[in-house]
């Protein structure tokens, strides 16, 4: 309130306003996983947002340089603990790349489908959380029930429900048990045919949740490009790029599937409900990649390459980036030919999604923080390390 | 474009500034430059349209005990190729220009490698700790890094906390 504007100057003395610091987090039902947020406010409308990161580091480039190959895996179980098996994949993907190491037939399609079964199931977190943040309740529950059906899928598989550590370096830890290619066929058929358009009728053309969506937090296509965006969030600035399809890994390329892009649907390019649209439209995908696999998955054959006792690693150094769910995983590897890594830097899609929203929060409302947040699909695990 | 052609073109393009352009395996180039002329290499390599490599995968530091390296992962979505930049630093005065005025996404990258490394990047508009405490001592990717016996009164060493 300007003064001189007509009221009674005596109130603004009193009442005058002015930028208030209102910190968001560590604790906070909105922010997914520990982190924080410094809120510099003018009433209800967010002037600068300053995000403080680091309360779940735990140095997991440090230990990758301490322990063995083989022993890291578990830990990449806790890069983002609701896709570990993705994690446990993109770190194998790159050991064998620079080992040189040929996976088993069979194992590269019990992966893909592992994968896969994961993607959807973080993703049911990922949007079922943001319609929790904006107060939908019901559909939260919803997505939580589906993945609770994933859960015991994946534990028939491999015997944990969170943490998998599923993936080895040179092949998977289990063979596919009895009656799971059955159970998980019905649950692709179920997710593909009843669940995705229930969902969508009970949540995503609710025009209550389309009205908090639609033209908040757009991130243009540069924007995206010139922040590192990847996966669903840049899909949804309109880039079609999927590392699983155009720098393909384990054996992507023999399946059909598309690539969901953002289109505006009822809004701008690039706002909170195209990024929220990818990913529903990703499980549709993902049901297809599945269904395929489990045709094709041949009956009998190795599960696992047999790795020397003392495995090491050739001198050498690549980058190799896999597909998560929330964007691209890359890990830089530098061997010395030593039984660890001389170096591992572990590069995350959360990292550069939680770097644009201090660019694109400026000017919103506090509770449009809430569904960017929530749309970027950011945890903190993965931002950390 | 085949990788043979793309190092020509390249060459061409950063004239003087690039020390070597090799082709690494798994379809990579590395580019290994002086330190001082980051901020126009990768310029060059941005704006050029010819060669656009205006997406920052990952930046990281490197220590080799007895000097640092950072390296940059660039990718052009024009060409669908990715290249691997490369600059050595002194071990004594670890700095190295901040090229934010070139991408604005590498601000916490910068930052981080500063946290765990203690490479300077000087011109950065914020460089602060990003992961660890303000107050902590030391940076924990040196291979010299020794681990604090205890930080604000908990006790660090592992064995103790099973007495």
């Amino acid at each position: 309130m300007m003064p001189g504007d007509g009221r009674d100057p005596g109130i603004t003395d009193k009442f005058a306003t002015q930028e208030m610091v209102l910190n968001m987090g560590p604790h906070h039902p909105s922010t997914h996983g520990v982190l924080r947020f410094i809120l510099q406010t003018d009433g209800e409308m967010i002037v600068h947002v300053t995000p403080d990161i680091g309360f779940l580091h735990r140095g997991l480039e440090k230990i990758a340089e301490l322990v063995p190959y083989q022993s890291f895996m578990p830990f990449t179980d806790r890069i983002d603990y609701l896709a570990s098996l993705n994690c446990n994949l993109g770190y194998a993907v790159t050991v064998e790349k620079l080992a040189g190491i040929e996976v088993p037939e069979k194992a590269e399609y019990l992966r893909v489908i592992g994968a896969e079964l994961t993607r959807m199931a973080s993703h049911f977190i990922g949007f079922g959380a943001l319609l929790l943040d904006l107060g939908a309740v019901t559909p939260f529950v919803h997505a939580l029930r589906e993945r609770e059906r994933y859960n015991d899928l994946i534990e028939k598989l491999c015997g944990a429900r969170l943490t998998h550590n599923y993936v080895r370096i040179g092949g998977v830890s289990h063979d596919i048990p009895s009656g799971f290619k059955e159970e998980t066929m019905r649950y692709i058929d179920h997710l593909e045919y009843e669940f995705i358009k229930e969902f969508n009728d009970l949540a995503s053309f609710n025009s209550i949740l389309i009205n908090r969506l639609k033209n908040v937090g757009v991130i243009s296509r540069e924007q995206a490009v010139e922040y590192t965006l990847t996966g669903p969030n840049l899909r949804g600035s309109g880039v079609s790029y999927d590392t699983r399809k155009d720098d393909t890994y384990s054996i992507y390329d023999r399946f059909d599937f598309d690539i969901p892009v953002g289109k505006g649907m009822f809004g701008t390019v690039g706002d909170s409900y195209d990024r929220y649209w990818a990913r529903i439209e990703e499980i549709t995908q993902s049901c297809r990649i599945i269904r395929q696999a489990l045709n094709q998955i041949p009956d009998k054959g190795e599960i696992r390459t047999k790795l020397p006792k003392a495995f090491k690693v050739p001198e050498g150094e690549a980058y190799v980036r896999t597909e998560c769910p929330r964007g691209q995983l890359g890990f830089y590897l530098i061997s010395d030919g030593g039984k660890s890594p001389a170096r591992l830097k572990i590069k995350t899609g959360s990292f550069s999604a939680m770097t644009i929203i201090e660019l694109i929060s400026h000017g919103v409302m506090v509770a449009d923080l809430v569904a960017i947040i929530g749309s970027l699909d950011v945890i903190a695990p993965e931002i950390d390390r | 474009m085949k990788t043979s052609e793309l190092i020509a073109k390249i060459k061409e393009k950063l004239d003087k500034d690039a020390l070597e352009i090799t082709e690494t395996p798994f379809d990579d180039i590395l580019i290994e430059i002086n330190k001082d002329e980051i901020i126009s290499v990768m310029e060059t390599l941005k704006n050029d349209p010819e060669l656009k490599f205006d997406s920052l995968l990952n930046q990281l530091g490197v220590d080799h005990k007895e000097r640092f390296s950072v390296i940059y992962n660039l990718f052009s979505f024009s060409l669908d190729r990715k290249i691997t930049v490369k600059a050595y630093l002194d071990r004594e005065n670890p700095e190295i220009s901040s090229i934010e005025s070139v991408f604005r996404g590498i601000n916490w990258f910068e930052r981080e490698t500063f946290d765990l490394l203690g490479i300077m990047f000087t011109g950065h508009s914020n460089l602060q700790r990003l992961l660890l405490p303000a107050d902590w001592e030391g940076y924990p990717l040196r291979k010299d890094y020794a681990f604090p016996d205890q930080y604000h009164g908990i006790d660090n060493r592992a064995r103790s906390n099973f007495k």
